[in-house]
């Protein structure tokens, strides 16, 4: 069974603040569900299957679904990290084209500003002894992946620099963004490192904040006024730390992404958009990499070519400045992938960054750590016919 | 030694007074914490396909069987990747950037999370060959850490 055409996204929504002062984090989950809820023309009543992960508070979907009210035949609270809500986007599709469920919606939010809203690690974890007591960051893991992926394939500073640049050029126009200057290479390699090889400039934000989508079968959308995008393909994988036989120079890209164009059935040529996920700079030119927009080892000369910069480059990435400068809330990125990549479709960018006549697009999610173990998701969009 | 957080260029011993949190121990790894106090480094190698495992579990991921055998290492190794670590430390590693963090890769095959200490940050390179070094903590346990060695 392929979820090619099975599901559309309805609705979405993405809170417009980045410190959210006078909030709880489950009435900012139903504060973004109604928005996305409203976008799409539905309302909680029609809403029978709800999607959820570790930023949920309580006992995730059950907690969140008392508070909300909802009557739901499905629910799912897959957690893979920041990843987690790309791949949730093709677990609705799923159920949806089995039949368990027509309105499917998905939350995230959270206020790490106010303090830890969760722990994402806990010293139950069978790595944890064998990890963190070594001082480790998330920086610093990710920072291990960058050297190593310097060391084999000579990427450098300035390479992975220009992936913050194209991110602030496309910030700029964003009146939401945390940070909408326009950097050059040049402050990104002058910003202090955080974790060698990376800098500050290197990392994305932390803010409060969050986001929803709505999914619907497509018997639902031709109901609604609202213009829907397709789902098209979706792939996910775990990558482990493989038994102490860690590769850092790749991510679960390889395994996600061939599943979500083949099913998808378009190739890399046809992708006029993506969303990838930007926690660091090395994180994009890995996922790149292994998605197949470039040879393996040639991430850092794809993005120095200026590939990313919308709407003219290659590949416009993160138009609306990606986690290195727009949000990046509860420190998982994969909701704004999502939502970026349906205002893409939609043509709701904003004009300076809207890809002419953008069909198909690409959302990649990334969870936990390019250091030790990881979730990635890979979502396939296209617009409505 | 007193050592100044967050410059950058600066080029100097690091990871001299690291901190040594206790790691939890439950009935699996209390084997292995064990013999970090009599300056031994142990890991898994599987009863059934014979390949070794880290970090270290009474279960083999490589083929799925639930025996394995404690195996000492040898101590010796190389860094596979590593980072000095100028900001964002946490709890008791809040205070003593910068730091290495690193992955070494031992002789018997497996590559393991660790902090590279007594080390010139100018010497730090990937393929830098390294010997384990126990820092005592306060539970029943010492952590396993490196520090450059010549190569025999």
């Amino acid at each position: 069974m392929s979820i090619r055409g099975q599901a559309m996204i309805a609705g979405a929504f993405e809170h417009p603040l980045r410190k959210i002062p006078d909030t709880s984090i489950p009435r900012l989950h139903a504060e973004v569900a109604t928005g996305a809820l409203a976008d799409a023309g539905l309302t909680f009543a029609d809403v029978d299957a709800y999607f959820c992960a570790g930023d949920a508070p309580g006992f995730g979907p059950l907690s969140m679904a008392d508070y909300m009210g909802l009557n739901l035949t499905y629910v799912d609270s897959t957690d893979i990290g920041g990843s987690s809500y790309v791949a949730h986007i093709g677990h609705a599709a799923a159920a949806i084209a089995a039949g368990k469920c027509e309105v499917a919606l998905v939350t995230l939010a959270g206020l790490p500003l106010q303090g830890p809203a969760f722990s994402a690690m806990n010293d139950r974890a069978p790595e944890y002894a064998f990890e963190n007591v070594f001082g480790t960051t998330t920086p610093a893991m990710y920072a291990l992946a960058a050297q190593r992926h310097m060391h084999e394939y000579g990427t450098t500073s300035e390479q992975l620099a220009e992936v913050k640049v194209a991110a602030s050029l496309h910030a700029q126009h964003n009146p939401h963004a945390l940070l909408q200057k326009v950097v050059t290479v040049e402050d990104v390699l002058s910003s202090p490192l955080i974790a060698d090889p990376l800098h500050r400039l290197d990392c994305c934000v932390i803010t409060d904040g969050g986001g929803a989508v709505v999914v619907v079968s497509p018997e639902v959308a031709k109901r609604l006024n609202r213009q829907s995008v397709a789902v098209l393909g979706h792939g996910e994988a775990p990558k482990t730390a493989a038994a102490g036989r860690i590769d850092l120079t790749h991510t679960g890209a390889v395994w996600s992404g061939p599943p979500a164009f083949a099913e998808a059935g378009v190739t890399h040529a046809d992708i006029d958009y993506a969303s990838i996920y930007d926690s660091f700079t090395i994180t994009v030119v890995e996922t790149l990499e292994d998605l197949g927009f470039c040879e393996k080892g040639q991430g850092g000369a794809f993005v120095a070519s200026g590939a990313l910069r919308a709407p003219d480059g290659g590949l416009p990435f993160n138009t609306d400045g990606g986690g290195l400068c727009n949000n990046h809330p509860v420190n998982r990125g994969g909701m704004t992938k999502i939502l970026e990549a349906v205002r893409q479709l939609r043509g709701e960018a904003h004009p300076a960054v809207q890809v002419p006549d953008c069909d198909i697009a690409l959302a990649h999610g990334t969870g936990g750590s390019l250091g030790t173990r990881m979730g990635s998701a890979t979502l396939i969009l296209g617009r409505e016919a | 030694m007193t050592q100044k957080r967050n410059e950058a260029t600066t080029v100097g011993r690091v990871g001299s007074d690291l901190p040594a949190p206790t790691p939890p121990i439950n009935v699996d790894t209390a084997g292995f914490w064990q013999a970090t106090t009599e300056g031994r480094l142990l890991f898994t190698r599987c009863d059934s396909c014979s390949e070794p495992t880290w970090y270290p579990r009474e279960f083999c991921p490589h083929c799925g069987t639930l025996d394995v055998t404690w195996e000492e290492a040898s101590g010796r190794g190389q860094i596979h990747s590593f980072t000095v670590v100028r900001r964002g430390g946490l709890g008791p590693y809040a205070g003593p950037t910068p730091y290495v963090l690193a992955y070494v890769e031992l002789d018997e095959g497996v590559r393991m999370m660790t902090n590279i200490v007594d080390v010139d940050e100018a010497d730090l390179r990937i393929g830098l060959p390294v010997a384990v070094v126990f820092h005592a903590t306060d539970g029943a346990a010492a952590l396993p850490r490196f520090t450059p060695c010549p190569t025999e």
